[in-house]
């Protein structure tokens, strides 16, 4: 086979331009997705039943329907309504929305793991139960599912290739555009799937390293 | 070999320079007048330029154009259905006498084939809505303008475009093509045909033409050594230009008359 890695060598600047939104929109989507998470799981856990009812509906909606789609409604049929946004914008938001639906079922599993008697603990002290959920029960509900909720995040790292469609240049995009203008069809998606790969290596870094900042506690107790 | 085979061959090769005279010596338009009938080659997998409609029957600018034409001579017309590989052997074996088929000049078929004035706009061009005043290249700075990415139109707009413009790459025509539609760009670089297409459905986004980025206009081809015809022909389709009814084949078709600076 005839390999032509050196017709890309002139595309350096650009692999890298999409390499950097790729994780720009992935860093802005986890933090806004876990956000929405944290708030969505406390509402699937709500006395109030309209709550766990829009939140429920929310968590359906978002983990039955096609990424793509929530893309293109967002992009193409919020303007009818007459929300318009740019396409990064409209990449973001779809993002962290599709995030925050996959997440908040990941977090309440979370959070029903912690038995009774860690809210009972917070109360005794005299905290509040908004006070107790966020000093006492948040962080060992998120830790028992840290490895599930870190998957989704790749996940959505490597879904946001998806964005490409509606002219988002990230680094799906920027491969077809290249490959539109050299043919080397074969040779771009070869740099793009490896620049992927090396994208989520170093997230997994990142993960970890702030799954030992975060939940030292645990090891220091112990 | 046979003696009938030896015959036969020998007959066939006599007759060959017969057949060939009479073909160069015969003239298509007095043979036209004399039938009465005008035979023209249209496409019927190409619309707007011709298609079948709900009746059956075939449709469009070139079977338009046909009538126009066969209108003016005076005969009756005879449509004949060609597809785009065919429709020069289907003039050349004289089954038509003119095609009429969105057919677009180029050096070989000008060696096979000859050509009258141009009667159809076809180009990769700028469209938006009236509101957006564009009219030339370098208006498009600070303009949102969508393409298909690696389509005709993309490779030719990237080589020209101001550097503040922002051309928007999408994925396939469809997409480029909800991109204007829910107002997402100002402008798409695209064909003219595609723009009919989408003001045939009228959506609120209008794709009215702002300038031409690559001509490449329908011409209606002819055999060789046909003066008295393609004289016949260039001044059917300068009288039609001229008195408007060509221009309103383009309107009905294409949603927009006949440009000015096509090739006359």
């Amino acid at each position: 086979m005839n390999l032509a890695l050196s017709d890309l060598t002139d595309n350096g600047g650009l692999f890298l331009k999409g390499a950097a939104f790729t994780v720009v929109l992935t860093a802005v989507a986890i933090v806004a997705g876990l956000a929405l998470g944290v708030l969505g799981a406390a509402g699937r856990r709500s006395t109030l039943a309209p709550v766990r009812w829009i939140t429920g509906a929310y968590v359906e909606l978002i983990r039955n329907t096609p990424f793509i789609v929530q893309l293109f409604f967002i992009f193409f049929g919020l303007p009818r309504l007459g929300v318009r946004m740019g396409s990064a914008e409209a990449a973001f938001l779809a993002m962290a929305i599709n995030l925050g639906g996959y997440s908040t079922e990941i977090i309440r599993a979370g959070l029903d793991s912690i038995g009774k008697g860690s809210w009972e603990a917070g109360y005794s002290l005299g905290l509040t139960k908004w006070q107790t959920f966020r000093l006492v029960v948040l962080t060992p509900a998120l830790q028992k599912v840290y490895p599930a909720l870190t998957s989704q995040f790749v996940i959505i790292l490597l879904g946001s290739s998806v964005v490409s469609q509606i002219a988002v240049e990230e680094l799906t995009y920027v491969g077809s555009y290249i490959q539109s203008r050299n043919f080397r069809a074969f040779e771009t998606t070869l740099v793009v799937a490896a620049i992927y790969l090396v994208l989520v290596l170093l997230f997994k870094q990142v993960f970890a390293f702030v799954e030992r900042r975060v939940f030292a506690y645990t090891q220091v107790s112990r | 070999m046979h003696a009938w085979k030896r015959l036969t061959l020998a007959a066939l090769v006599a007759a060959l320079p017969m057949l060939t005279t009479a073909t160069v010596h015969a003239d298509a338009l007095d043979d036209i007048v004399k039938a009465k009938v005008l035979k023209v080659a249209v496409p019927q997998d190409f619309p707007p330029f011709g298609s079948v409609g709900p009746d059956m029957q075939p449709r469009g600018y070139d079977i338009d154009t046909a009538a126009l034409i066969a209108k003016e001579m005076g005969v009756k017309l005879e449509l004949v259905p060609v597809s785009s590989a065919n429709r020069l052997p289907y003039l050349q074996t004289k089954k038509v006498d003119l095609i009429i088929s969105s057919l677009g000049k180029n050096p070989d078929r000008e060696k096979a084939i000859d050509f009258t004035v141009a009667y159809a706009p076809f180009y990769s061009g700028v469209f938006g809505g009236a509101s957006v005043k564009v009219s030339a290249i370098g208006d498009l700075s600070k303009k949102t303008v969508g393409v298909t990415r690696g389509a005709l139109e993309d490779l030719e707009i990237s080589k020209i475009i101001p550097a503040d413009a922002d051309l928007r790459r999408f994925e396939d025509n469809n997409t480029t093509i909800s991109a204007f539609l829910s107002g997402q760009v100002q402008l798409i670089a695209t064909g003219n045909v595609v723009a009919a297409a989408i003001l045939e459905k009228n959506p609120p986004n209008r794709p009215e033409p702002k300038f031409v980025i690559k001509d490449s206009p329908c011409y209606i081809g002819l055999n060789k050594d046909e003066p008295a015809l393609l004289a016949k022909v260039n001044a059917i389709i300068k009288k039609t230009r001229a008195d408007g009814s060509l221009d309103a084949v383009s309107k009905k078709w294409l949603g927009a008359p006949i440009p000015a600076d096509l090739p006359g």
